[in-house]
């Protein structure tokens, strides 16, 4: 069981409620322009887009898997059981190597700081593990953002794609996308059109690095004991032939 | 005479800019952060500084562990005249890619977190602690250089008694974070072009550091050998230079090999720009390898000098289109770094050539020509290590 967001392009009418929820949740300045800038930043946490006549909103995906928490050198980045994926910016040593591994372009940086820290949204952790919805679930006046568990909101889209089959493109977004994600779209159209990526991999991608480095103990034991043991034959072969005088 | 002494003017005069460069360079990092030092963005969070300082500057010392596996594990004692320059291009090659992180990381400050904060899941947790410790076990094998330049007897025995298991110890950690670097980028499937992102990016690599450890031996020889007046070692270049061509083989055929599992040749009918730098790449690795079959070509050391240098710019250019160019289009952006990025990058370089030809001069990096070595006995009775004379 953990906490998920369900997001249905086909019901949002743009109108960036959810954009100055999360502003006020993170205590980041937000303002006409802020809110014509149709990106995520280090400064802007979820945005709105526009792609013609839909709108499609950004955020940190939660994965079920994250990349960015299984690259993350210190440690700094965890999945949680009630379902966010948390940042702890008191470990980050500013590598970005969760930056160059989200599938989805998500985690962004302090750039003009000196001691900079990466941000992204957390499926507000601290809200709900208070049992609170999160801020931009809460702000939507339509209902396009809802949260729940993610089993219920996948019952939920699946329900909303069989009710209204004109209305939808016949697939959701985040069920296998990057092994799963907490965030799940709905959309009228090709996902592509509204923006999400759709070249990425249907796998969880901790496994593409994990599936080398747990041969890592292998390669260490085999290593000694291939490299001490060519070491000691040829080490004896010299010393013999020192001693035979052959040199 | 006169040219001579014109032209290590003008580089020195050349290094002089570079390293100015480098230091206001510097000062806007420090200054204004990697937003106003560096052209990173959200979608481009990585430049030259991990793509050739990081990337490169591992790779480039790999010489150090190919010849300590060479020499003392697998006893091939006729390369043992190279093999102190190229444990001293290994030692400054991790501690100015050390330097290179410090530019790069957000928060240089915490450069030591990861050997406190374990994550055993992150390949670049396991490049962290490699590189830390394979730093120590250069500069354990630094330090008889520096043992032996002083006269200090006691400490040198101590050295040689626990080199063995200290020699294992580096090729091990090389051959982890050799292939980690290729590792890294496992992770990004979906971003980095098809003719680069393989699932055997660890084997790649690994085998093209060995490679480049090799070259650079070559390279590094050939300068060492004009710059201190030292006759080149011509007869044992030319046999390494027979252990490289075999190697390229090996690593271009797997190259091959995984291309074509991976039915990526076709993208190469596209005229792109990852076509032609993959190209680039693989000709630069191509042509050397043909010419180092040639024995005309080994033993003229002008030649074996460009293969060389046709190797190290192929390594170059294949760990800058992994780390760079080839995540461009996947990442649905362009990278072109500041100018700032590359001030520091030459400087870095510029510091690397430096501070090898001052210790080369001062340290006994280099072995005497062998008549000397017998003449200076009493130097050399404490060092069985680098003075005993060549097996013939």
């Amino acid at each position: 069981m953990s906490k998920a967001i369900l997001y249905d392009s086909t019901l949002c009418i743009g109108c960036k409620a959810c954009e100055g929820a999360c502003a006020e949740r993170w205590g980041l300045p937000y303002n006409d322009k802020i809110a014509a800038e149709e990106h995520i930043s280090a400064h802007k946490l979820t945005a709105v887009e526009t792609h013609g006549e839909h709108f499609s909103r950004r955020l940190c995906m939660n994965c079920q898997q994250p990349a960015c928490a299984s690259v993350c050198p210190v440690g700094a980045l965890q999945k949680t059981s009630l379902g966010p994926v948390v940042y702890d910016a008191e470990k980050c040593m500013g590598c970005r190597y969760c930056m160059q591994a989200c599938p989805f372009q998500v985690p962004s940086y302090e750039w003009d700081k000196r001691l900079p820290k990466m941000r992204k949204c957390n499926m507000c952790y601290e809200r709900q593990s208070q049992g609170k919805p999160t801020a931009c679930t809460e702000a939507c006046p339509v209902g396009a953002t809802i949260g729940g568990e993610r089993d219920d909101l996948l019952a939920e889209a699946r329900k909303r794609l069989a009710e209204k089959p004109q209305a939808y493109y016949q697939k959701i977004y985040g069920i296998q996308e990057a092994g799963g994600t907490s965030v799940l779209y709905l959309s009228a159209v090709p996902f592509e059109q509204i923006g999400l990526r759709t070249n990425v991999p249907m796998e969880a991608l901790p496994e593409t690095t994990w599936r080398v480095l747990e041969l890592v103990p292998d390669v260490v034991s085999t290593g000694t004991v291939l490299l001490g043991g060519i070491w000691w034959i040829t080490n004896r072969r010299s010393e013999v032939a020192k001693k035979e005088g052959r040199r | 005479m006169k040219v001579l002494m014109g032209k290590i003017t003008v580089w020195r005069a050349i290094s002089a800019i570079i390293l100015v460069a480098g230091l206001y360079a510097t000062y806007l990092r420090v200054m204004y952060g990697l937003g106003g030092s560096t052209n990173l963005s959200d979608k481009f969070p990585w430049g030259i500084w991990i793509g050739f300082d990081v990337m490169c500057g591992v790779g480039l010392a790999a010489g150090g562990f190919t010849l300590v596996a060479m020499v003392h594990i697998f006893n091939i004692e006729k390369y043992k005249p190279v093999l102190r320059p190229a444990v001293l291009t290994a030692f400054l090659g991790y501690v100015l890619v050390v330097v290179g992180l410090l530019y790069d990381l957000g928060r240089p400050d915490r450069l030591w977190h990861p050997l406190v904060m374990w994550n055993p899941h992150s390949v670049m947790f396991e490049v962290a602690w490699c590189v830390t410790l394979y730093t120590t076990v250069l500069f354990l094998e630094f330090l008889p250089m520096v043992f032996e330049r002083f006269g200090w007897h006691r400490p040198l025995e101590w050295i040689h008694r626990i080199s063995v298991p200290l020699m294992i110890l580096g090729v091990l950690l090389s051959t982890l974070h050799q292939s980690s670097l290729g590792s890294l980028f496992l992770i990004v499937p979906s971003k980095l072009y098809p003719l680069w992102y393989s699932p055997i990016l660890p084997l790649l690599f690994y085998i093209s550091a060995i490679a480049v450890g090799l070259a650079m031996t070559i390279f590094e020889s050939w300068h060492s050998s004009r710059a201190f007046g030292r006759a080149l070692e011509l007869p044992l270049l030319a046999s390494m230079a027979r252990v490289l061509a075999v190697i390229l083989s090996v690593y271009l055929w797997i190259r091959f090999l995984d291309l074509s599992h991976r039915h990526a040749f076709g993208l190469l009918t596209q005229n792109r720009i990852e076509t032609w730098l993959f190209a680039l790449e693989i000709a630069l690795m191509a042509v050397p390898m043909a010419l180092l079959y040639q024995a005309s070509v080994r033993v003229r050391p002008g030649a074996l000098y460009a293969c060389a240098v046709m190797v190290v710019f192929g390594f170059i250019t294949n760990r800058l289109n992994v780390g760079t160019t080839g995540l461009e289009a996947g990442s649905g952006t362009h990278y072109v770094p500041k100018w700032t990025e590359i001030a520091v990058t030459l400087s870095i370089v510029a510091t690397g050539f430096t501070v090898f030809r001052l210790i080369a001069h001062y340290f006994p990096v280099f072995e005497k020509e062998q008549h000397t070595v017998e003449v200076q006995g009493e130097i050399d009775g404490a060092d069985r290590e680098a003075g005993a004379p060549v097996m013939t």
